[in-house]
C-alpha cells in the first residue's frame, strides 16, 4: 500500500512541520498533508515572528513550558537549518506606576517559568538601549533571551530536511474524511518492525479522493483543529480564530528599534507590539480580535487606527505613511485557552490543537511531546544511523549589498552568474535566489516571496513580478495565466490575448 | 571590475538619454548610461498609445516611437548603454562618486564617476502605500504593471475591471482594457476633480461610457483567491459617507492609478537630500543635488505630465553637466525660491542671481481665473492670467535674468480680483 504510513500528519504549518521533521529521525513512514498550495500558507505565513522568552505565560501550563523548551531549542535549529533567527532581546515598557507594578508581576512568573537573564531596567537604561522609545516611560522588564525569526522560511527549513530524511509531503491535499479502518492484514517490512502493522489503523480520505491510512494521525491542522477533530468523532474543544492585524514598515526606518518592543498585555493578547524582523523592517501588531469566520483574512480601519495609536504610544515617531503593506493572521485559540496536545478517544488520533501564540515559539518542544505521546501510545521509534540534520539555507546577497561588502557578491557571482541578475530591486534578490527557491518546489508568487522576500519592498512585487512570473515559467513550464498567488484561483492574469490579430 | 567615466547616467529612458544626448553634444565624450531592461527607453516602451511628442516633434507619436527617436540619435551619437544593469549602491566618499553594479553581462562594476545623473524615473504607489482594508486575493495590480503585462507579455489582466485613481495610466488602461474586451465598471477618484490630463478623461472614459466616481474611494476588498468585488464609499468632507450610502461592485481585478513615486532609493544611499513635495531631490538652478557632482532630472526629480516636458529637462540637465565637468559652475549668489499660494511646489530651490532660471511648479488645488505671479521681496517680474489651472498640469516659465538683488523668488497664483 502506496498510502500507508505509520504517521499521518495533517496541517503543514510550524507545528505540523516540526513534529515531521521531529520523527523524521526515526525509521518509520510519514506522511503530511497539507490544504493549501504550499506549507506555512496558514497561521504561520502571519506570525510575528517572534520567539517569546516565556514571561507572558501562566505558570504550570504548556504555554510556559513548552515555549521556555522550545526557545531554548532555537539555536541549534537556526545553525542545523540554516534559517534567520536572532537572539535580540525584548523589552516590556511600563508607563505608570501601575505598570510598575505589573511588569513586576510579569518578572515572577518569568522566573517560575524559568526564564533566564530577565532584568528591570531603569528609565536612562531603556532609553539608552532603545532611543527611540517614548521617553515618558519609566522603566521596562528586559529579556534578553527574546529572539526573531522569519516564520516562513523556518517552516520551508523543517519541510525540507524532513523531505531528505524521507517525509512525504502532500500538498493541496483537503482532509474530508477520518475513520477507524480495518485491521491490517499485510504486514511488510518496517512496518513490522515500527509497530505499524499491530491494531487498527486510521484511514483518512481527502477532499480529491486520495485515501491515506496511518497507525497514527496528529492532527496540527491550526484553526481547522476543531473541524478535523470532529471528523474523527473528537468533538470536546473549539477553536475560535482570534484574528491578529500587522503593518509593515519601510525599510527606510528599519532602525526605529532593535529589539522586540511590548506593552503592559492585555486580558487577550500580549499586546500591541513594536517587532524588528530578521529582514530588517519593523513591523507593528498585532491586534487582537475573535472572529467568526475561520477565512476572515481582512485588514480593518479600526485595527489600523488601534495599532497606529498603541505604537506610537511606545514609538512616537512611527507614521502610517511609512506602511508598505498589511496582513492579518488567524490565531488558533481552544476552548480553555492552553494548548491541547494529546490522545483522544479515537485511537491513533492525536492533538496538536489550539497552538495559538506562543505556538511558534513552542512549535520545536511540542514536537518533542508529540513523539513521546507516540511512543507512549506504541509506537516504535528507533534512531536512524544515516539521519540528515543539516539543510542548506538559500546564499542571500541582500545583506552584503546593504553592508557595501561587495567581495561577497563577486563571489556568489563566481559561484552562479545568476546573482548577477536581479530580479527584486526594493530587496536585492537576484534570479539565482528565485531559481533555488522554485527548484525547492516553491512555485506560486507568494511561496517565492517568503521564500526570497523578492516582492516585499516597498513597491510590493511592481518591478519584480513579471520577473518571477518569467523565471517560473521557464523553469516550470506553467504558462503565465496559470501562474497563481496562492494557488489555483488565484490566478495573477486571466487572458491571454488573441495571437495573430491586430 | 572597475570603470572610470565622465558622466555615469542611471536609466535610459527619455530622461537619461536625454541628459546623455546633451552631454555628447556639449563634447563630453566619456559617459555610460545603464539601464535594467532589457532594451532601452524605459517605461516609454509599454506605452503603446499615441500623444508623445507633440510639443518636441510637433507630432503624435507612440511610446515606442517616441523613445525608438531618442534611442537612434543615441546610437548615432555612439552613446554606451550597458543594458540588464542596476545600480544597487551609490557611494559618495568625500567627492568620490562610485556607483556599484550589477550586470549580467559584466558581473559587478564598480564605477568611478566624475558626475552622475539620476534618471531613474518612478514607481506606481500600490495597495500598501494606501492602506486598503479588507482581504489580500489575487488581481490587484497597480495601471502601470497591467499595461507591462497586456502589452508586453499579451495577457490582460481579467475581465471585469475596477479602477481607483483617475491618474493618467489608469485611464489609458481603461481604454486599452476595453478595446481588448473587458469591461471596466468604473474609475474612483477620492479626489473631487480627476488625477489624469483632460483629454485623457474625454478619450479614455466618456468615449467609452466608462463612469467616474469622483469624491469616492474603496474601504473594503473581498475575494479568497482572485478579487470578487470592491465596496465604493462616497467621501463626504473627506470622512467615510455611512454605510447606507455605500455600494458594492463586482469585479475580478482591482487596478490602482494612485499616484506615481520618484524612485529615489538609491540617492538617499549617496546622500542627497530629498523634497517633501516633490519626493524628488532637492535641487539648484544647474538640477544638481545636495550632492555636488550628483545631478537629476525627469520622473525622478519630479512626476512629470508629458514625456515632451521630461526630454526638455533631461536636456538642460545634461548642459548643466557639462558646464560642471568643465569646472564653469563658479555660483553667483543663490537666491531661495518659495511657494506662495496655492504653490504646492517649486522647483528648482533656488536660481542664481543675474542668470536664466527655468522653473516648474504645481497648484495645490484646481482654480479658476487665478493670477499667477513671479515676484522678488521688491519687484513683480511676472504676471499672468490663467483661466483654469489643476494640479495634474505642471507650469514651467523661464525667467531671463534673476534681478541681483532678490532676497528671494516667490511663485503665487492669487484671485483676480486683487
Amino acid at each position: 500500500m502506496g498510502n500507508d504510513y505509520d504517521v499521518l500528519i495533517i496541517g503543514g504549518g510550524v507545528v505540523g512541520s516540526g513534529i515531521a521533521r521531529e520523527l523524521s529521525h526515526y525509521k518509520i513512514r510519514i506522511a503530511l498533508l497539507e490544504k493549501e498550495f504550499d506549507v506555512s500558507f496558514g497561521t504561520s505565513k502571519s506570525n510575528s515572528g517572534i520567539i517569546h522568552a516565556g514571561f507572558h505565560s501562566l505558570p504550570g501550563t504548556l504555554h510556559a513550558r513548552l515555549s521556555v523548551e522550545g526557545n531554548r531549542a532555537f539555536d541549534r535549529l537556526c545553525e542545523e537549518l540554516e534559517f534567520p533567527f536572532e537572539r535580540r532581546g525584548s523589552l516590556m515598557v511600563a508607563f505608570s506606576e501601575e505598570e510598575m507594578q505589573t511588569i513586576h508581576m510579569y518578572y515572577e512568573r518569568g522566573r517560575k517559568n524559568n526564564v533566564p537573564y530577565m532584568e528591570f531596567l531603569s528609565r536612562a537604561k531603556t532609553l539608552e538601549m532603545e532611543p527611540n522609545l517614548n521617553p515618558d516611560l519609566l522603566g521596562a522588564l528586559y529579556a534578553p533571551s527574546t529572539g526573531i525569526i522569519c516564520p516562513y522560511e523556518f517552516c520551508y527549513a523543517l519541510v525540507e530536511d524532513a523531505l531528505q530524511n524521507g517525509l512525504n509531503l502532500f500538498t493541496q491535499e483537503k482532509v474530508v474524511r477520518i475513520r477507524r479502518g480495518r485491521p491490517r492484514t499485510n504486514v511488510r517490512g518496517s512496518a513490522e518492525a515500527s509497530g505499524r502493522g499491530r491494531g487498527h489503523p486510521v484511514e483518512v480520505e481527502t477532499e480529491k479522493g486520495s485515501r491515506f491510512s496511518g497507525s497514527f494521525v496528529i492532527n496540527a491542522a491550526g484553526v481547522y483543529a476543531d473541524d478535523v477533530a470532529r471528523l474523527a468523532g473528537v468533538a470536546n474543544f473549539k477553536i475560535t480564530p482570534r484574528k491578529g492585524e500587522e503593518y509593515l514598515l519601510d525599510r527606510r526606518v528599519a532602525n526605529l528599534v532593535r529589539r522586540v518592543i511590548y506593552p503592559v498585555p492585555t486580558p487577550i493578547s500580549k499586546g500591541l507590539l513594536v517587532i524588528p524582523t530578521v529582514d530588517g523592517p519593523v513591523m507593528v501588531g498585532p491586534s487582537a480580535f475573535d472572529v467568526e469566520s475561520k477565512t476572515d483574512h481582512d485588514t480593518t480601519y479600526e485595527g489600523l487606527k488601534a495599532i497606529f495609536e498603541h505604537a506610537q504610544k511606545m514609538v512616537p515617531s512611527i507614521r502610517t505613511t511609512d506602511i508598505i503593506t498589511s496582513f492579518a493572521g488567524l490565531r488558533p485559540v481552544a476552548t480553555g485557552d492552553d494548548f491541547i496536545i494529546g490522545p483522544t478517544k479515537m485511537k491513533g488520533f492525536i492533538n496538536a490543537a489550539g497552538i495559538q501564540s506562543p505556538g511558534l515559539t513552542s512549535a520545536p518542544a511540542i514536537a518533542e511531546m508529540v513523539r513521546e505521546i507516540l511512543l507512549k501510545e506504541g509506537l516504535k521509534l528507533e534512531l536512524k544511523a544515516d539521519f540528515l540534520a543539516r539543510r542548506k539555507g538559500i546564499v542571500h546577497i541582500r545583506k552584503a549589498i546593504e553592508e557595501r561588502k561587495f567581495e561577497k557578491v563577486e563571489e556568489a557571482i563566481r559561484a552562479d552568474k545568476d546573482y548577477a541578475k536581479l530580479v527584486c530591486r526594493c530587496e536585492n534578490v537576484t534570479e539565482a535566489e528565485v531559481s533555488e527557491a522554485v527548484k525547492r518546489g516553491h512555485t506560486c508568487m507568494d511561496a517565492i516571496k517568503f521564500m526570497t522576500r523578492a516582492g516585499t519592498g516597498r513597491c510590493q512585487g511592481g518591478f519584480c513580478s513579471s520577473r518571477i512570473m518569467k523565471i517560473i515559467e521557464s523553469k516550470t513550464g506553467t504558462p503565465l495565466e496559470k501562474i497563481t498567488k496562492k494557488g489555483p484561483g488565484s490566478e495573477l492574469l486571466l487572458l491571454p490575448l488573441s495571437k495573430g490579430g491586430v | 571590475m572597475k570603470l572610470n567615466v565622465d558622466a555615469l547616467v542611471i536609466g535610459a529612458g527619455p530622461a537619461g538619454l536625454g541628459a546623455a544626448l546633451s552631454l555628447k553634444e556639449n563634447g563630453i565624450e566619456d559617459i555610460l548610461v545603464v539601464d535594467r531592461e532589457d532594451a532601452a527607453g524605459g517605461i516609454l516602451l509599454q506605452c503603446i498609445h499615441d500623444g508623445f511628442g507633440l510639443h518636441r516633434f510637433k507630432e503624435e507619436l507612440t511610446g515606442p516611437e517616441y523613445a525608438e527617436r531618442d534611442v537612434r540619435s543615441a546610437r548615432e551619437n555612439k552613446v554606451e548603454i550597458l543594458l540588464r544593469t542596476c545600480v544597487v549602491d551609490i557611494i559618495n566618499d568625500e567627492g568620490l562618486i562610485t556607483a556599484i553594479l550589477l550586470s549580467e553581462e559584466k558581473g559587478l562594476v564598480r564605477v568611478e564617476t566624475k558626475a552622475l545623473v539620476l534618471a531613474m524615473g518612478c514607481r506606481e504607489r500600490n495597495r500598501g502605500n494606501i492602506a486598503i482594508p479588507g482581504s489580500r486575493p489575487a488581481g490587484i495590480l497597480t495601471a502601470g504593471f497591467a499595461q507591462k503585462m497586456m502589452n508586453m507579455f499579451g495577457h490582460a489582466p481579467g475581465r471585469e475591471i475596477v479602477i481607483l485613481g483617475s491618474g493618467d495610466i489608469g485611464l489609458i488602461m481603461a481604454r486599452r482594457l476595453t478595446w481588448e474586451g473587458s469591461r471596466v465598471k468604473a474609475v474612483v477618484e477620492a479626489q473631487a476633480y480627476p488625477g489624469g490630463l483632460n483629454r485623457n478623461i474625454v478619450q479614455c472614459l466618456h468615449d467609452f461610457d466608462i463612469p467616474l466616481y469622483l469624491s469616492h474611494t474603496i474601504s473594503r476588498i473581498t475575494g479568497t483567491g482572485r478579487i470578487s468585488s470592491v465596496e465604493v464609499t462616497p467621501l463626504e468632507h473627506g470622512n467615510f459617507a455611512p454605510p447606507g450610502k455605500r455600494f458594492s461592485l463586482a469585479c475580478d481585478t482591482l487596478l490602482l492609478s494612485v499616484g506615481l513615486i520618484p524612485e529615489n532609493e538609491l540617492s538617499l544611499r549617496a546622500g542627497v537630500v530629498l523634497d517633501q513635495a516633490t519626493g524628488g531631490a532637492v535641487v539648484d538652478s544647474n538640477l544638481m543635488t545636495s550632492v555636488p557632482g550628483i545631478f537629476a532630472c525627469g520622473n525622478v526629480l519630479q512626476v512629470h505630465d508629458l514625456a515632451d516636458s521630461v526630454s526638455e529637462e533631461a536636456g538642460y540637465c545634461g548642459t548643466a553637466v557639462a558646464r560642471y565637468l568643465r569646472g564653469e559652475t563658479k555660483k553667483a549668489r543663490e537666491v531661495p525660491l518659495k511657494t506662495g499660494n496655492l504653490v504646492r511646489y517649486v522647483l528648482p530651490a533656488c536660481a542664481e542671481a543675474g542668470k536664466e532660471a527655468l522653473i516648474s511648479f504645481r497648484p495645490i488645488s484646481p482654480a479658476q481665473d487665478v493670477v499667477l505671479t513671479v515676484r522678488t521681496d521688491t519687484e513683480e517680474l511676472l504676471r499672468k492670467k490663467e483661466r483654469k489651472v489643476f494640479p495634474s498640469i505642471m507650469h514651467r516659465i523661464r525667467i531671463p535674468r534673476v534681478p541681483e538683488t532678490a532676497a528671494y523668488l516667490e511663485v503665487s497664483f492669487a484671485s483676480e480680483e486683487k
